[in-house]
């Protein structure tokens, strides 16, 4: 008989958190778009724009908790459609380990540029 | 009554004449939800040009601006982040409990308002193209 795929784990908590980050991502990534290009427009977009925006410690720390959400909530998402598709054994390891160091990568990266626009030294 | 599709052990795209509302709206919020994945990591890419500098980030993302193509694609993206956050609601609310009932008219509600919030920014995500 062949085996029914699911990327629900019974006791895990991982499906909470997706539907936890996917309530505060709704909210922000409207916000994210309605600023940048309905109250800013995508032709005036410059350096001192961004890191005026930056310098203030509201939005950074919502920008980078954006980043954070937003890339668990995608990578995770990425992760349980492989796996409802069949992804099992080694394939399954070495596909989590893959988006793990991805999102290591995306998270750092985008916090160095945020750092940079925010004119924090490490970066 | 509710609607209800035999998704089988794995799920056979090749049915797809069979599927309901609610299996084309599965197909669509993970359509959607892989081409953001997608741009989040472009995204970043592209801002990390704020490293090299003022001047290399200003450049890179008015050259990336002044073309019509990207204009473009910034309304496809508008359109599929729009749907995802319109559906991912529904699934939050059903998830909930609430309109399990009429979970095919609000993914036909999804798609409507979709199309008329995409259609209404065009105008202000192609401005300055020209």
């Amino acid at each position: 008989m062949a085996e029914h795929y699911s990327s629900f784990t019974k006791g895990g908590r991982l499906w909470l958190w997706q539907r936890i980050t996917a309530a505060f991502l709704v909210v922000v990534l409207a916000f994210h778009f309605f600023l940048l290009h309905f109250v800013y427009h995508a032709d005036e977009v410059t350096f001192g724009l961004s890191s005026a925006r930056m310098q203030t410690w509201t939005y950074y720390s919502l920008m980078v908790l954006f980043l954070i959400t937003a890339t668990f909530h995608g990578v995770n998402g990425v992760y349980n459609a492989l796996i409802n598709q069949g992804l099992t054994g080694t394939k399954r390891q070495v596909v989590k380990g893959t988006l793990i160091v991805a999102s290591v990568i995306l998270l750092v990266q985008g916090i160095r540029t945020a750092n940079a626009w925010a004119g924090i030294g490490v970066f | 009554m509710s609607q209800s599709y035999n998704r089988g052990t794995i799920e056979s795209f090749g049915r797809w004449r069979e599927f309901s509302a609610g299996m084309w709206a599965w197909i669509f919020h993970k359509f959607t939800g892989w081409v953001l994945v997608g741009y989040l990591f472009t995204h970043i890419a592209v801002l990390s040009t704020a490293m090299e500098g003022a001047e290399m980030y200003t450049n890179t993302i008015v050259t990336l601006e002044g073309l019509l193509l990207v204009r473009i694609l910034e309304v496809g993206l508008l359109a599929v982040a729009v749907f995802h956050i319109l559906n991912g609601l529904r699934l939050l609310l059903v998830d909930l409990g609430v309109g399990l009932e009429s979970q095919d008219k609000s993914f036909y509600a999804s798609v409507i308002l979709t199309g008329a919030i995409t259609v209404a920014s065009v105008p202000t995500f192609i401005a300055g193209a020209f």
